[in-house]
C-alpha cells in the first residue's frame, strides 16, 4: 500500500530521542520543510514535492551556564492565527525563531532552581493552541507563552501544575467553538496523562494515570487522545471523560512518535512503522481501529515519524545514526483511500473533499496547513 | 611433545639409577637420593634425610618419568643460539642429553617443569594474571569510584580516551599509539552494542552487572580486589537501582548520543552476523521481549463501561516470544540478558576494520610476544619469587610488558602512520591535582599488593617444586 520514495539526505544523523521529526506543509509553495535533533543542533531542511533537497540550515542551541555544550531535546514548528514560530528546546532553555529559523524571537532560560544535583535539567514537549505556546519542562510544569500576532513581544502567561515527573509531549487540537472542550493535552514520564482547556487561564478537565510506564508521545484529533507507552502500546481514550476505547499491543520496544492525521501512524524502536485506520462505529459510539500497513526499516531504530499532508498519503520516517530522511507514498488514489470510513462527523468530510488550497478560506486554523507567506531560504 | 621428553628423561633417570652412580656432582647426588626414596630404605643417611623430607612435605613425592626429556634433546644453553639447528649431526649428538650427565637433563626438566607451572590457570604469579590484577584494582580504587559516582555530564570523547590511556598503562603492560587506537575502538563499539540492543532502558543496568560478574571471575583469588568490586555494586544499586524508567530511557538517549556516527566494523561481531559491513548493528525483528512487554498483534476494543466488546488480531511482521523472567538486580542471580558477558569465552581471533587495511591479531595477549627474552624474564620472575635463583638485575627499571596487537612491529608502525586523521584521538595529559592524587594512591596500593602477595604465591606451588629446591 505504500512504497519506498526517494530519502533526503540530512547533513548530520538523528539522535536517538522521542518524537525526533517535525513537518511544516506549505502547499502554498509546494514545499514542506522537515525539522530533525542532530544533538547539539537542529537541522531544518526544505523540500520540494518529489524529495529534492532545495536549502539547509543548522540551528545551534543556545549556551547557558554550564561546560559542555548543551544537548536539545526538540524541535518543532507552532502553527498560529496569524504567524508560525518554530520552537527549539534543549537543556538549557527554550528558544523561538521566525519559520525558517533566520531569526532568533525569543529566549527563555531554564531555573535550575529546585532540582537536586541528580536531576537533568531540561525541557521538552512543545505545541500551539490558539495564540499560546505551551512547553513542557523537567519539573512536569508546562510553562503556557503568550504570542501577539507580530514581533518579539512575547510572555510567560501562566505555568500550569499537573504533573510530578518530566514532561514528554504536548498535543493540541483547534478549539471547536464550544465551551468544556478539551484542545490540550500533556503527557510525562509516569505515563500520566492531563487534559486541559485552554483559554486565559487553563483548565485541567481530567487525568489519565499510567501506572509508571512512560508515556514518549501524544496525539490529540477530533476529541481523541491516542497515547503511545514505553512498552509498545497504543491506547486511544475519549479526551472530555478519559475513557479508554481501544488498547493496541502495538510494537515490541518503546514507542517512540504518534501521528494522527487523521490516520494512525506510530513508530517504535522495534523498527517498525505501522499505520492504523480509525472509524467510529455507528451504535454505541466507540472507536474501531483497523491494522492498515506495517513497515519494517531494517536494522535503524526508528525515532521520528510524521505525515507529509494532510490527507495522510505520505510519511517520513528518521531513525537513530541515519543521516537521511526516510520518505513513503501511498499506491492508491486518493479516492480509494477514503473507502470503508463513513461516520465521520459532516465538518470533517467537508474539509477532506475540498482541495488543499481550499483551505484558505475555512476559518479555522488547519493543524497541519500555513496559510501565510513564508519567506523562502 | 613435552609429554615424550618427560618419558625420555625418566627413562633416562632409571638408567642412571641402576648403574653405580658417580659422584662429585649435585646431579649425582640426587639421583642417589632418588633411588633411596624407592630401592634401598636402609641406607643410613638415607634415613635422615627422609625423615628431614617428612618435615617438608606430607607424603613422599614420587617423581614421574612420563615427562622426561629426549635424549637427542639439546643441552639448555645450547637450545637458543642461532643456526644450531644446521649442525652437523655428530656435533648435536655431544650437545645432547645422550652425552650429558644427570646435572643438564634434571636442568631441562626443571624448566619444562617450571613451564607447566606458569601456564596451569590457578597460577596467580604469571605476567597476564597481574597484569589483569593491577588493572582491575586500578579501575575499582576507592578515591576513582567515589569520583566517577559523583553527579557529572558525560564526559567529551577526548576526556574518556585519556581515562582509558591511564588505566591501560596502570600495569606493566605498554601499548604503542597504533595498538591503544584499535583497543579503544573495539571497546566503544561493543558497548555501543551492547546499549543498542537493550531491550528494555533498565536493562542498561543489568548489562552493568554483567560486566561486574566477569570481572569479578578474573579476580577469584585476590579477596581485596574482589571486596572493593562488592562496593562498587552496593554503589551502583543504591545510586541506579531506584530510578524510574523514564530516567532510564533518558539516560540510554544521552549514552547513544555519545556513539552517534561511530560505524567501526569488528571482525568478531562480523563474523557472528551481528554487524552489516557498513558497519550498522543488526536489529533483530525477533526473540524475547522485554519484561514488561506484550506480544504485539492484539487490538482490544472497550465500551464507555469498560467492558471489552471486541478482540481482534493483526500481523505485525516480526515473531517475537514473551520474556521468560526478569533479569536479577541482586549481588548473585541469573541476569537472563546476555548482552556485557564475556565476548571472548570462545577463543576467537579479533579485528578491527580501518578503511581498507585489514590485520589478523590474537585475541591473547601471550601470542603476540616475542618469545625468547621475555619467557626468560617470566623464569626469573618466578624463580625470584620462589628464592631460588640469583637474578642479574638490568641497570635501568624493570623492562616491562609491551603488548603489541598487531603481528609484528613494522605493521603496528605501518597502522599508526594508514589510520584515517578523523579516527585519531588527540590525548591530553591533564595535570589536574585530583590526577595527581589518584596516582600516588594507586602506586601505594600497588605497592601495597606486592609485598602482600608474595608469600601466597609461593604457597600455592606443588610438591615438585620443593622437591627442586631441595636440590639447590
Amino acid at each position: 500500500m505504500f512504497r519506498r520514495e526517494r530519502s533526503i539526505p540530512l547533513r548530520g544523523s538523528a539522535a536517538a530521542l522521542c518524537n525526533n521529526l517535525s513537518v511544516l506543509q506549505l502547499p502554498v509553495r509546494n514545499l514542506t520543510h522537515f525539522g530533525v535533533v542532530h544533538g547539539p543542533s537542529a537541522q531544518l531542511l526544505s523540500a520540494a514535492p518529489e524529495g529534492v533537497p532545495l536549502a539547509q540550515r543548522q540551528l545551534q542551541a543556545k549556551e547557558g551556564a554550564g561546560v559542555s555544550p548543551p544537548l536539545i531535546t526538540q524541535v518543532h514548528w507552532c502553527v498560529l492565527p496569524f504567524r508560525v514560530l518554530l520552537v527549539l528546546t534543549s537543556h538549557r532553555g527554550i528558544q523561538m525563531y521566525e519559520s525558517d529559523g533566520s531569526v532568533m524571537v525569543y529566549w527563555h532560560a531554564l531555573d535550575a532552581g529546585d532540582a537536586s544535583l541528580v536531576q537533568a535539567v531540561f525541557a521538552r514537549g512543545i505545541a500551539a493552541s490558539g495564540h499560546f505556546i505551551c512547553v513542557g519542562m523537567w519539573s512536569g510544569r508546562v510553562l503556557v507563552f503568550d504570542i501577539p500576532a507580530k514581533g518579539p513581544n512575547i510572555v510567560l502567561s501562566e505555568e500550569l501544575a499537573g504533573h510530578q515527573t518530566p514532561v514528554t509531549d504536548i498535543a493540541t487540537e483547534p478549539a471547536q467553538g464550544q465551551d468544556c472542550v478539551a484542545d490540550v493535552v500533556t503527557a510525562d514520564d509516569s505515563g500520566l496523562l492531563c487534559v486541559w482547556r485552554s483559554g486565559p487561564k487553563f483548565k485541567l478537565l481530567t487525568r489519565i494515570p499510567g501506572f509508571g510506564v512512560p508515556c514518549p508521545s501524544v496525539q490529540l484529533w477530533q476529541g481523541t487522545i491516542a497515547a503511545g507507552y514505553g512498552n509498545g502500546q497504543v491506547r486511544l481514550y475519549e479526551a472530555s471523560t478519559g475513557t479508554l476505547h481501544v488498547q493496541i499491543d502495538a510494537h515490541a520496544r518503546a514507542i517512540c512518535a504518534l501521528d494522527l492525521a487523521p490516520e494512525l501512524l506510530s513508530a517504535a524502536e522495534d523498527t517498525f512503522v505501522h499505520i492504523w485506520k480509525l472509524s467510529r462505529s455507528p451504535e454505541g459510539g466507540y472507536i474501531e481501529v483497523e491494522h492498515c500497513h506495517g513497515e519494517c526499516v531494517p536494522d535503524t531504530q526508528v525515532c521520528g515519524a510524521r505525515f507529509c499532508d494532510p490527507s495522510g498519503s505520505s510519511f517520513a520516517v528518521t531513525g537513530y545514526d541515519l543521516a537521511e530522511i526516510l520518505r513513503f507514498s501511498s499506491i492508491l488514489s486518493p479516492v480509494q483511500q477514503r473507502k470503508g470510513r463513513p461516520n465521520w462527523p459532516t465538518c470533517y468530510k467537508q474539509r477532506r473533499i475540498q482541495s488543499p488550497t481550499a483551505h484558505r478560506s475555512s476559518p479555522l486554523p488547519t493543524r497541519s496547513c500555513c496559510q501565510h507567506t513564508v519567506s523562502h531560504w | 611433545m613435552l609429554r615424550a621428553a618427560w618419558r625420555a628423561l625418566s627413562s633416562i633417570r632409571t638408567q642412571a639409577v641402576t648403574q653405580a652412580p658417580v659422584l662429585g656432582l649435585p646431579g649425582g647426588g640426587c639421583a642417589k637420593l632418588l633411588s633411596v626414596q624407592r630401592d634401598l630404605p636402609s641406607r643410613p643417611g638415607g634415613l635422615i634425610l627422609r625423615a628431614a623430607r617428612g618435615y617438608a612435605t606430607q607424603k613422599p613425592v614420587q617423581p614421574s618419568h612420563e615427562d622426561d626429556p629426549l635424549p637427542s634433546m639439546l643441552l639448555k644453553d645450547y637450545q637458543d643460539i642461532p643456526g644450531i639447528e644446521k649442525v652437523d649431526d655428530v656435533v648435536k649428538k655431544i650437545l645432547s642429553l645422550e652425552m650429558a650427565n644427570q646435572k643438564e637433563k634434571l636442568k631441562i626438566k626443571k624448566e619444562q617443569l617450571m613451564k607447566k607451572v606458569v601456564e596451569n590457570p590457578k597460577d596467580t604469579g604469571s605476567l597476564e594474571a597481574r597484569i589483569l590484577n593491577d588493572i582491575i584494582s586500578t579501575m575499582f580504587n576507592r578515591k576513582f569510584m567515589e569520583e566517577l559516582f559523583k553527579p557529572q555530564e558525560l564526559y567529551s570523547k577526548k576526556a574518556l580516551r585519556t581515562v582509558y590511556d591511564r588505566l591501560a598503562h596502570a600495569s606493566i603492560m605498554r601499548l604503542n599509539q597504533a595498538s591503544m587506537d584499535k583497543l579503544y575502538d573495539l571497546m566503544t563499539m561493543a558497548f555501543k552494542y551492547q546499549v543498542l540492543l537493550c531491550p528494555r532502558p533498565k536493562d542498561v543496568l543489568l548489562v552493568t552487572f554483567n560486566h561486574l560478574d566477569a570481572i569479578k571471575g578474573f579476580i577469584q583469588d585476590s579477596p581485596t580486589i574482589l571486596h572493593q568490586v562488592d562496593e562498587t555494586f552496593q554503589q551502583l544499586t543504591e545510586t541506579y537501582g531506584g530510578l524510574s524508567a523514564g530516567e532510564f530511557q533518558l539516560i540510554r538517549q544521552t549514552l547513544l548520543i555519545f556513539f552517534q556516527d561511530l560505524h567501526i566494523r569488528v571482525s568478531i561481531f562480523l563474523k557472528d552476523k551481528v554487524q552489516n559491513s557498513s558497519g550498522r548493528f543488526v536489529l533483530p525483528v525477533s526473540g524475547p521481549l522485554p519484561w514488561g512487554t506484550k506480544v504485539p498483534g492484539l487490538i482490544r476494543t472497550f465500551n464507555h463501561k469498560g467492558e471489552e466488546v471486541r478482540k481482534a488480531e493483526f500481523k505485525h511482521g516480526g515473531s517475537y516470544v514473551a520474556a521468560p523472567k526478569e533479569g536479577s538486580f541482586e549481588l548473585y542471580g541469573d541476569r537472563v540478558l546476555k548482552l556485557g558477558t564475556n565476548m571472548y569465552s570462545v577463543n576467537r581471533p579479533v579485528e578491527t576494520h580501518m578503511s581498507g587495511a585489514s590485520e589478523n591479531l590474537a585475541a591473547q595477549t601471550q601470542e603476540s610476544i616475542a618469545p625468547n627474552p621475555l619467557a626468560k624474564e617470566e623464569l626469573n620472575l618466578l624463580a625470584r619469587l620462589i628464592g631460588g635463583m640469583e637474578i642479574k638485575k638490568p641497570s635501568g627499571p624493570e623492562p616491562g610488558f609491551r603488548l603489541n596487537l598487531f603481528t609484528t612491529d613494522e605493521e603496528e608502525e605501518q597502522a599508526a602512520l594508514t589510520r584515517p586523521e578523523e579516527l585519531s584521538y588527540e590525548v591530553i595529559n591533564i595535570q589536574a591535582t585530583q590526577d595527581q592524587q589518584t596516582n600516588e594512591e594507586l602506586a601505594r596500593i600497588m605497592g601495597e599488593f606486592e609485598i602482600l602477595d608474595q608469600p601466597r604465591r609461593s604457597a600455592s606451588k606443588g610438591d615438585d617444586l620443593l622437591a627442586m629446591m631441595d636440590e639447590l
